[in-house]
């Protein structure tokens, strides 16, 4: 059995988790990207960059789990020399707690689905360097420029059987989070791993800061076989924390875990509940830059119909205009999303690659009296000028002129001037005559029409 | 001319400042000198050279002020009366701080207290007990007891002290002045260095209820460094409005005079009898829920004390540690640093949040907590405050009470309510009894600040309590 704790490093906000320091420390000499708050200088308080709790929910969704009715936070104590106030701002599930998220899962291609325990929130520590590697340095130096970047954890079930679903897993992962806006690919060791372990009856292992999923598939293969190569000399495996050596591919007893470590949990005071209400959390739903299949589940989630469904999802223009008409106003999402798809597809077909960035308030109005009087001509004069960006009225936008009868009427009326002219001129005339009843027609059909007309009267 | 600068209180030095006749320089040595004369009292840790505030149209400009040593000051040590911050410099001003400056303050220096704001006597520093200027043998009061003992003494027309379980309010009694303790989230905690970030809050010791406002109302407001803070409607300038009688109800608390020794009840009881005389209604109640809430003060004060502190491991601050021990027992080294009220509360602390005890003991006073919230804010409905002593003893000889710190625990009962509810407090002087103050206590609603103070100065004129040390 294989689970896995996942820490995503939200290195696609501009600013750490509880100060405005920028996230792109990478590089940088040490500590020169720290302030009093990520340093836990005395007296500095955390204030919650609230773009991370939304980009932690964008992740939440796109796993399928359930979001919290709030967020808060609690304290973590540890003495460590990374840490820089000795205790992590974190989420906690127990003591009255709530994760951000909970119960999701996500499908692996041969089908197995794997349960998402819980999603939540924290602050990363700083680094320590070990002059000339540890064990050898007389001293550890701290680097705090990483010190209160944002994490995500995500913890799934031991539902992992072999160490390739685990890299798979991840590899799946990481393509979602960069397709939602969530860059990981692009910085080393944004997403890293810790794997629990456990083969044939033995206690649970676990393999501590694992760097990306083909170190994950390689350190968990490792102790699979060492594992079962214990178990095979009738030792029995004890349960302890072990770390991963990526240069020498071996795994490293770092300390035994006999009983659950005691970290102190409580409340941290200085930061508020939000409060996670539903229209926050769907707009976050709307908004992501998902996939086609994002797309397709969220339109389905709001009873489109299938066939309307898929071309909104496949439609990233008109999808936007679904996303924010529905955004503003759940009301009649279904209807509001068949409209976009059937008749205002049909009239955006008319344009010639219309830019459709127009007021999307008023085009609200126009879809919603749609759904209310059924007055499809109205509808579909008003959304061409939506389309063409010209400010008309529903009510002035007279309805569309059929050439055929216009043709007609204006030869009736026009028969006895037409005598004496011939041919081209006799068209060309006729051609003004209706143009100045109605500017708009399309002039090489009416010309086709005409000239067939004029032939068949000989 | 310069016993007449001392004599004046802080309002009247920034008018006389505004108007010109003072020079901002010439009242600040002034201070400075009886600074310099009176160290016997030990009120402050750093005392500071003069260094003129360029805000000439601030509305404070000119006035001198202490400073507790727990709220960060840029560029000058900030110690919390704790060897482990000894040599601490802040890179910031605390946001209370940044707003004075503004205003126009020149700050006179860093005041005593005891270590980290853990005591109620003025006793517990690492720079040696603070004393009252009403008795130098006896303690003033703590844990804001160099501020108290500044304006009490004519050190400082008034100081900014902090307030955890009564730390503004217990040195403002035990010295004759007015203490006042804002509600919670109404002045930014942004640099106040943490004991127990859910209780405290940065207030004002002042000569009158007056200049405590005066001083509040520059400091507060929501503050983006602080997610607790709020917005809050400016004080009204004018405290000092005349009561026109018949309006004010008061709540006494009864069940708590057990507590209260002869001496204060004494006090206590005939000022309710004058009140009472100028038309103050009063009635008692019973609150059961009070009986639980100094030990769950002590519960949460305790665990949140136990993080808050968890920072000084000897890494950053305090003694270098040994670089060829293990990093366990150089940090456990370190430590042995705090003094050893701060170690007591710290290892209390750690055992009530551990596993097991979480629930049986935090959790519950998380509970008692919320329970006594409810219940005042429910009597607050049918009275404008409520009424108690401040302390219920007077202040003991230094040393005194050194092996029984439970009876120190107990000095608290009346004050940590407000800090449980985050209701604001006032600490008025009321009398004198054997030479020493009495100070009686009025909680108002959360959030009714401003009436509280408009209240309380109506209380104070009606009591007519003038009385300074004869130092």
């Amino acid at each position: 059995m294989i689970g896995l704790e996942v820490h995503v490093q939200m290195v696609s906000l501009k600013s750490k988790l509880f100060c405005a320091c920028p996230t792109d420390y990478r590089g940088k000499p040490p500590n020169t990207n720290i302030c009093p708050i990520c340093t836990g200088l005395p007296g500095a308080l955390p204030v919650l960059n609230i773009k991370a709790v939304e980009e932690g929910l964008k992740i939440a969704l796109a796993l399928h789990a359930e979001p919290s009715t709030a967020s808060y936070f609690f304290r973590k104590s540890y003495f460590y020399p990374d840490l820089p106030k000795n205790f992590q701002i974190t989420q906690y599930d127990k003591a009255g707690g709530v994760p951000l998220a909970h119960d999701g899962h996500y499908t692996l291609k041969n089908g197995k689905t794997i349960r998402i325990e819980r999603i939540h929130m924290e602050e990363d520590p700083g680094r320590i360097y070990y002059e000339g590697g540890r064990g050898e340095s007389r001293f550890s130096l701290v680097d705090y420029n990483r010190s209160g970047i944002a994490l995500v954890e995500i913890v799934t079930s031991p539902d992992f059987t072999e160490p390739e679903e685990a890299r798979e897993f991840l590899e799946l992962l990481q393509k979602n989070l960069d397709e939602i806006g969530i860059n990981v690919s692009e910085y080393e060791g944004s997403v890293r791993c810790d794997a629990n372990i456990s083969y044939a009856g033995g206690e649970r292992v676990e393999v501590k800061n694992i760097s990306g999923a083909t170190e994950v598939e390689k350190a968990l293969r490792y102790e699979s076989v060492r594992q079962r190569n214990m178990a095979t000399r009738g030792v029995k495996v004890r349960r302890e924390t072990r770390s991963w050596d990526e240069r020498r591919r071996i795994t490293i007893s770092s300390r035994s875990k006999e009983v659950e470590a005691e970290y102190r949990y409580m409340p941290e005071e200085d930061l508020p509940p939000v409060s996670l209400n539903q229209t926050i959390i769907k707009n976050i739903a709307l908004n992501m830059r998902g996939s086609f299949e994002d797309r397709y589940r969220v339109c389905s989630k709001y009873g489109v119909g299938e066939e309307a469904a898929k071309r909104l999802a496949g439609d990233p223009a008109l999808y936007t205009l679904f996303m924010s008409i529905t955004g503003a106003n759940e009301m009649d999402a279904s209807r509001v999303g068949n409209v976009l798809a059937n008749e205002f597809a049909f009239v955006v077909k008319k344009h010639n690659n219309p830019s459709l960035s127009g007021d999307t308030s008023s085009l609200e109005n126009i879809i919603r009296a749609y759904i209310r009087n059924g007055d499809r001509s109205r509808f579909i004069s008003a959304a061409h000028s939506w389309v063409s960006g010209i400010p008309v009225r529903a009510e002035e936008y007279k309805p569309k002129v059929d050439i055929d009868t216009l043709i007609d009427e204006t030869l009736e009326k026009e028969m006895k001037n037409i005598g004496n002219l011939e041919g081209k001129r006799r068209l060309d005339y006729l051609m003004g005559q209706i143009l100045k009843v109605s500017s708009q027609l399309n002039r090489k059909e009416l010309y086709i029409k005409l000239q067939k007309k004029l032939e068949g009267l000989g | 001319m310069s016993s007449g600068i001392i004599s004046k209180g802080a309002r009247q030095l920034v008018d006389e400042l505004q108007g010109g006749s003072l020079e901002a320089s010439k009242v600040f040595e002034t201070y400075r000198k009886r600074i310099n004369e009176l160290t016997k009292l030990n009120a402050f840790i750093t005392s500071l050279e003069y260094k003129p505030n360029a805000r000439k149209e601030g509305s404070l400009y000119g006035l001198p002020l202490a400073i507790k040593d727990n709220i960060s000051t840029e560029g000058i040590r900030t110690t919390c009366a704790s060897l482990m911050l000894k040599d601490y410099m802040p890179p910031y001003d605390a946001t209370a701080v940044a707003k004075l400056k503004a205003a126009g303050v020149s700050i006179l220096g860093k005041t005593n207290m005891d270590e980290f704001g853990m005591g109620s006597s003025g006793e517990n520093s690492a720079f040696g007990p603070t004393r009252n200027p009403w008795d130098i043998e006896r303690v003033p009061g703590g844990s804001s007891s160099g501020s108290a003992v500044a304006v009490s003494a004519r050190l400082s027309p008034a100081a900014l002290g902090t307030d955890t379980g009564g730390s503004i309010r217990a040195p403002a009694s035990f010295t004759g002045t007015v203490g006042f303790k804002p509600s919670y989230g109404y002045v930014s905690r942004y640099g106040l260095i943490a004991y127990a970030n859910s209780l405290e809050q940065i207030g004002v010791i002042a000569r009158t209820v007056d200049d405590a406002a005066l001083i509040f109302g520059v400091i507060r407001g929501k503050d983006r460094f602080d997610s607790t803070s709020t917005d809050a409607k400016p004080v009204s300038s004018n405290t000092g409005r005349l009561f026109s009688g018949g309006h004010f109800k008061g709540a006494l608390l009864p069940q708590l005079s057990d507590l209260v020794s002869k001496d204060v009840r004494e006090a206590f009881d005939s000022s309710v009898a004058k009140l009472d005389s100028e038309g103050i209604e009063f009635a008692e109640e019973r609150v059961e829920e009070l009986e639980l809430a100094l030990k769950s003060y002590y519960v949460v004060a305790c665990c949140e004390a136990t993080t808050n502190l968890a920072r000084y491991d000897g890494v950053r601050y305090g003694p270098v540690a040994d670089p060829s021990r293990d990093w366990k027992s150089a940090i456990s080294e370190s430590r042995t640093m705090f003094g050893k009220e701060v170690k007591a509360r710290i290892m209390l602390g750690s055992y009530m949040l551990s596993s097991g005890y979480y629930e049986e003991y935090y959790l519950k006073a998380l509970y008692i907590r919320r329970n006594l919230k409810l219940r005042l804010l429910k009597l607050s409905e049918s009275y404008d405050f409520i009424y108690t002593p401040t302390m219920p003893v007077l202040p003991w000889k230094i040393g005194e009470m050194i092996d029984d710190p439970l009876q120190v625990y107990l000095s608290d009962a009346l004050t940590v309510i407000a800090n449980l509810t985050g209701a604001p407090a006032i600490s008025i002087p009321i009398a004198l009894k054997k030479g020493l103050p009495v100070g009686g206590q009025l909680q108002g609603r959360y959030g009714l600040d401003d009436r509280l103070l408009e209240l309380a100065a109506t209380i104070s004129g009606l009591l007519k309590f003038r009385g300074e040390p004869s130092i």
